[in-house]
């Protein structure tokens, strides 16, 4: 079977793939959708959504639009999980590389390493690097890599550990390629694969963390994101509803999608686990 | 290795990191934008210069930076953790008198979602492939995805708000008078409110996993052996395959207490619950660098005590991990 048949037959798999490609749309069209941009003022404030057909969603406490909020929303919590992500394993594939390829040494210090940043609380080490650095698109995202690399790390370090005693990579030692040229291009293309689902899953953990930074008020202030609609309704939660409540569906939504595709990828990568499991 | 040796060993290495957390406390304070006095005064810019003056003289902020360093990590082991310029009181009396409330939380948190996550798994393997599995493994997903604040503020909505059933903010009913049994009462209906919604996602984590480990083990050899013996159904799953399964289980409920401070700061902050992750929140907004980074250094101890906690236990309930190490 090929691969998108396997992953095809996971039927939660295709639904996250499609709610998660209707929200990259939204995200990538926001400026056509709604071009005067989430934060003008449109009606008056607290407008009850589906009375008005021009604002489905209604108005929050400064009149503004709800649903330009979440279609522009959905851009930057798409942007800084995905390249929170990337830096994180840009911190922790060669971290992980290294240490399970070396051993000893290497491996010792690069795992004590590992475990401190383990032991901190990751969300409060997030909330204290962006406090300090003061909120921006960048410091958030790098705030959310910072905490997010170590699973990586250990992943990649017990993928390489058991790759680089497979017969594959000692005739490469034998045909006399170098250590790097070795780890490089035999042992870590083989471990792509659990890298993969590790990163979807970690897309959507960077995106929640991304919205509770922003509702604690740690968000980008020129930035319309969901995580900050639902901090600025925070204190109106008793007579508007709808101001937290449609911004959390989004996110839920997206988080979720990510989540059964990173499911989906993970069966269709190992098809012979899919027999053990009922 | 004995226990003894073992709890040693974790008491130096815990040492170790928290000193490592000071120092980069430390730094922390000097990439803030602006003068390190004024960050520690908490004002940036604000503050009264004859008073950043006499901050700069105690830190001795004009020496080489190694001697500050030094003072700084020297005070941070007296739990000397600065002064909050904005709350008028010593960082460390500060959080020792908001801890009591966040250990409450979490750790009642903790209880809540360790047994409800557990009995829900072994009650979804029972029914593997059945409609009821279909539900609970749903319901697991979507609390798994849904973000911690916005389930707080969704349970305030419905049980506070619209149904009236129990109190949606604050610690106790001010200005009740209540003593005794009573006030533990309304303290506790004030606290299942927060205690729920911050343990909905470990719930759903330990539930995934108990689900996953009972239905592995369920598959082993001991089991078929038991099976074939003539045991009932609900005592091999008591006795032979929940205790085997409960093993990894109990190792992630151990590496998660981090998440669950961190997971406080937002549930305190949505229920107006009085432990240090609400005053992590008001000193986010006052700028108070000083005591948001004693909180952090308090939390970051909290998840070391609790790990050598879990570790110990885990030790107990497993004779094996002594012996392999």
């Amino acid at each position: 079977m090929s691969f998108w048949k396997r992953f095809a037959t996971n039927r939660g798999a295709v639904i996250g793939l499609i709610i998660l490609l209707a929200v990259v749309t939204i995200a990538i069209l926001a400026p056509v959708i709604y071009p005067g941009g989430p934060w003008k003022m449109v009606q008056r404030p607290f407008l009850v959504p589906f009375t008005n057909e021009a604002l489905p969603l209604g108005t929050d406490t400064l009149g503004r639009n709800v649903a330009a909020g979440l279609v522009h929303g959905a851009r930057v919590s798409l942007l800084v999980g995905l390249v929170s992500t990337v830096m994180a394993l840009l911190i922790g594939v060669p971290l992980g590389a290294l240490a399970g390829f070396y051993g000893g040494y290497v491996d010792e210090g690069a795992m004590r390493f590992t475990e401190f940043f383990q032991t901190i609380p990751n969300f409060a080490l997030a909330i204290v690097l962006v406090a300090i650095l003061q909120p921006t698109l960048g410091s958030i995202t790098l705030a959310i890599a910072i905490v997010s690399w170590p699973p990586v790390a250990r992943l990649v370090r017990a993928e390489v550990m058991s790759l680089k005693r497979r017969e594959f990579v000692e005739a490469a030692h034998l045909a006399g390629l170098s250590n790097i040229r070795i780890l490089v291009s035999e042992v870590l293309p083989n471990a792509v694969s659990p890298i993969i689902v590790m990163a979807s899953l970690m897309v959507a953990t960077a995106i929640l963390l991304e919205s509770s930074l922003s509702f604690l008020g740690l968000g980008d202030p020129n930035i319309m994101s969901w995580g900050y609609m639902i901090g600025a309704a925070r204190t109106v939660i008793r007579s508007a509803w709808w101001l937290s409540f449609f911004p959390g569906l989004a996110i839920l939504l997206t988080v979720l999608a990510l989540n059964l595709i990173g499911e989906g990828l993970n069966d269709a990568f190992n098809p012979h686990l899919k027999k053990g499991r009922t | 290795m004995s226990l003894l040796t073992t709890i040693l060993g974790r008491l130096i290495k815990a040492a170790i990191t928290l000193l490592t957390i000071a120092v980069l406390n430390f730094f922390l304070i000097h990439a803030a934008p602006g003068d390190p006095a004024a960050v520690l005064a908490g004002e940036a810019g604000a503050a009264d210069p004859l008073f950043i003056a006499q901050l700069r003289e105690r830190f001795g902020l004009d020496q080489p930076l190694c001697v500050q360093l030094w003072s700084y990590v020297k005070n941070v082991l007296t739990l000397d953790l600065g002064y909050s310029f904005r709350q008028g009181m010593p960082v460390y009396d500060l959080i020792a008198s908001r801890l009591p409330a966040t250990l409450l939380l979490t750790l009642s948190s903790f209880i809540i979602s360790l047994s409800l996550g557990i009995a829900f798994g072994v009650a979804a393997a029972a029914r593997v492939g059945k409609a009821s599995d279909s539900l609970l493994t749903t319901l697991a997903l979507l609390f798994y995805a849904t973000p911690l604040y916005w389930a707080a503020l969704m349970a305030v909505l419905v049980f506070s708000v619209q149904l009236g059933w129990l109190p949606g903010f604050g610690y106790e009913t001010v200005g009740s008078g209540y003593t005794g049994l009573a006030r533990a009462w309304d303290i506790l209906q004030h606290l299942i409110l927060p205690a729920m919604t911050l343990g909905l996602f470990f719930m759903a984590v330990y539930m995934r996993m108990t689900r996953a480990s009972m239905l592995e083990v369920s598959q082993m050899d001991f089991v078929k052996t038991a099976r074939a013996k003539g045991l009932s159904g609900p005592v091999i799953r008591r006795r032979h395959i929940l205790r085997n399964a409960l093993l990894p289980v109990v190792t992630l409920a151990g590496l998660q207490a981090g998440q669950l401070i961190g997971g406080a700061v937002l549930t305190e902050t949505v229920f107006a619950w009085p432990g240090i992750g609400r005053l992590m929140f008001e000193s986010l907004e006052a700028r108070d660098y000083n005591t948001i980074l004693g909180v952090f250094l308090v939390s970051a101890a909290m998840v070391i005590v609790f790990n050598i906690l879990t570790d110990i236990v885990y030790r107990i309930v497993d004779p094996r991990i002594g012996a392999k190490t």
